[in-house]
């Protein structure tokens, strides 16, 4: 398991008070974790601040599982 | 007209939460007064209020003393940090008020009957407050998206209608200290009008903050001169009062119309018979010197409720421990003239400390429960009397008394007043 995937997985387990077992990395924060939209503003604005990178408003509306968010972060970060 | 009876009661307060932890505390003459836990006082001229004890330590509280407000056992902390605490004493007390009621509405009727209007007078101040703060530090980017449902007034209401299924009007007052009175009396007249069957309705409050401290000193409304002896601070028509000493909680009923509630075989405390409203006109924070406004709130709820004023048995004050206190009284002597020699009046606020938007409700409640039990709540502090009344103002401890009729006065900046009236069932 990805360092980067562990760090979002932990960041959605307390945000969401989501079972870990349940934080896979194909979970829709929504669908799957019982997110709202509100919820979702706030994971990324808590990705965000964990990773220190800059998720603008048009990428964060295409994050929607914890793949996806993985996925933007180690692009980001040129991993 | 329909009629209106209370079937529930909720409390959650200085003294505690639950209506008969309460209760029993406040006849028992008891202060809820305590040094400031929610932040550091340090600088600050007032470092006492009323916070609601609780089991993680606020408000003195912990978790082998009975009568402890418990924030897990309402919410999980994932739901928490969408609600300032206002909002989280508002629906433990309507959790209660519901549970007391036995009203659990499941058919879409009668949840399209059910309403909510619970309101507060300042709502989410903390939130308000420490998100300026992240708005000034770290920019318009890292700004909560739970901010703003955190810190609304009428999301009381809503967070209440959402748990419960409650799908008829959700409203919500706010009229800074005379804000619970309110929604209690409009909440009956939306059921004497026939918009719902049953409300819950009450105020809540959670402004023992800084900004909220440090605001009330601003008005030279707060007490600064009991620092050391919290318990005394509060001491409505004493020659000792110094200003009001701030508590935070909420109080909830459930009304429900007459005929509703017999259908169903509830429990009835009371019926409301009687609401009256007023502006003063005159100043933003001061009543007017004859006390006009209250009065003429007081003359009007006993003219909905077809009484004199010798009807009355026991009257809850507004009383705040301010020079108020006494423009209060003097109105009411003046509204039940040689009847003041058998009328009781106190103010509970002497051992709650003023509630702000949640006092009102609180007060209804101790109303009502002077007329289920008989029996009326002191005034505590009360040691050298600033003036002389005729009216007993019961001193230090409860007493028994027949009350079959209970009147409760609230007063808000702004000039606005209420009164409500209560009646015994038989």
């Amino acid at each position: 398991m990805s360092d980067t995937l562990e760090r979002v997985r932990k960041i959605v387990i307390e945000q969401l008070d989501a079972d870990p077992d349940k934080v896979t990395e194909k979970a829709s924060f929504i669908d799957d974790l019982g997110a709202d939209s509100l919820d979702t503003v706030e994971l990324v604005m808590a990705f965000e601040e964990e990773f220190d990178v800059e998720i603008p408003d048009d990428a964060a509306e295409h994050i929607q599982t914890v793949g996806d968010a993985v996925k933007f972060i180690d692009e980001k970060l040129g991993a | 007209m329909r009629r209106v009876v209370i079937t529930g009661l909720g409390l959650v307060t200085p003294l505690g939460t639950g209506v008969d932890h309460v209760w029993k505390k406040l006849l028992d003459g008891q202060s809820g007064i305590r040094p400031i836990t929610n932040f550091d006082t340090e600088g600050y001229g007032c470092t006492i209020a009323g916070e609601v004890p609780a089991v993680d330590g606020r408000g003195g509280g912990s978790p082998d003393q009975p009568g402890m407000f418990d924030f897990d056992k309402v919410l999980s902390p994932k739901e928490r940090k969408r609600v300032d605490d206002f909002i989280v004493f508002a629906m433990a007390a309507a959790d209660e008020a519901l549970a007391d009621a036995n009203w659990k509405p499941e058919t879409d009727e009668d949840q399209e009957a059910t309403g909510v209007m619970v309101g507060s007078g300042i709502g989410g101040l903390g939130p308000i407050a420490d998100t300026a703060i992240v708005l000034k530090e770290q920019g318009p980017r890292r700004v909560s998206p739970f901010f703003i449902p955190s810190a609304l007034i009428n999301l009381a209401s809503g967070q209440i209608s959402i748990r419960h299924g409650l799908k008829g009007p959700n409203h919500s007052v706010v009229t800074a200290c005379a804000t619970g009175a309110h929604a209690i009396g409009d909440a009956a007249r939306m059921i004497a009008l026939g918009d719902a069957d049953v409300m819950v309705a009450g105020g809540a409050e959670s402004s023992v903050v800084p900004i909220g401290i440090a605001g009330f000193l601003a008005c030279k409304a707060l007490c600064t001169a009991y620092n050391d002896t919290p318990e005394k601070a509060s001491r409505p028509y004493d020659r000792g009062h110094a200003g009001f000493i701030m508590g935070e909680g909420a109080g909830v009923m459930v009304l429900e119309e007459y005929e509703h509630a017999k259908a169903r075989g509830a429990k009835i405390y009371a019926e409301v018979v009687g609401y009256g409203m007023s502006g003063d006109a005159y100043h933003i924070t001061a009543p007017s010197e004859d006390g006009d406004g209250g009065l003429r709130a007081m003359k009007m709820a006993l003219k909905r409720a077809g009484m004199e004023p010798s009807d009355l048995d026991y009257v809850n004050a507004h009383g705040t421990s301010t020079m108020a206190d006494w423009i209060e009284l003097k109105a009411i002597e003046r509204l039940v003239g040689d009847h003041a020699k058998d009328l009781t009046v106190s103010s509970t606020k002497s051992m709650t400390g003023h509630l702000l938007g949640a006092a009102g409700a609180i007060e209804c409640v101790f109303s009502v429960l002077a007329i289920k039990d008989q029996m009326v709540p002191p005034t505590i502090n009360l040691d050298d009397p600033e003036h002389e009344t005729p009216i007993d103002l019961v001193p230090h401890k409860g007493k028994a008394k027949k009350v079959d009729v209970a009147m409760s006065n609230s007063f808000g900046f702004g000039g606005t007043n209420a009164a409500v009236i209560f009646k015994k069932v038989d």
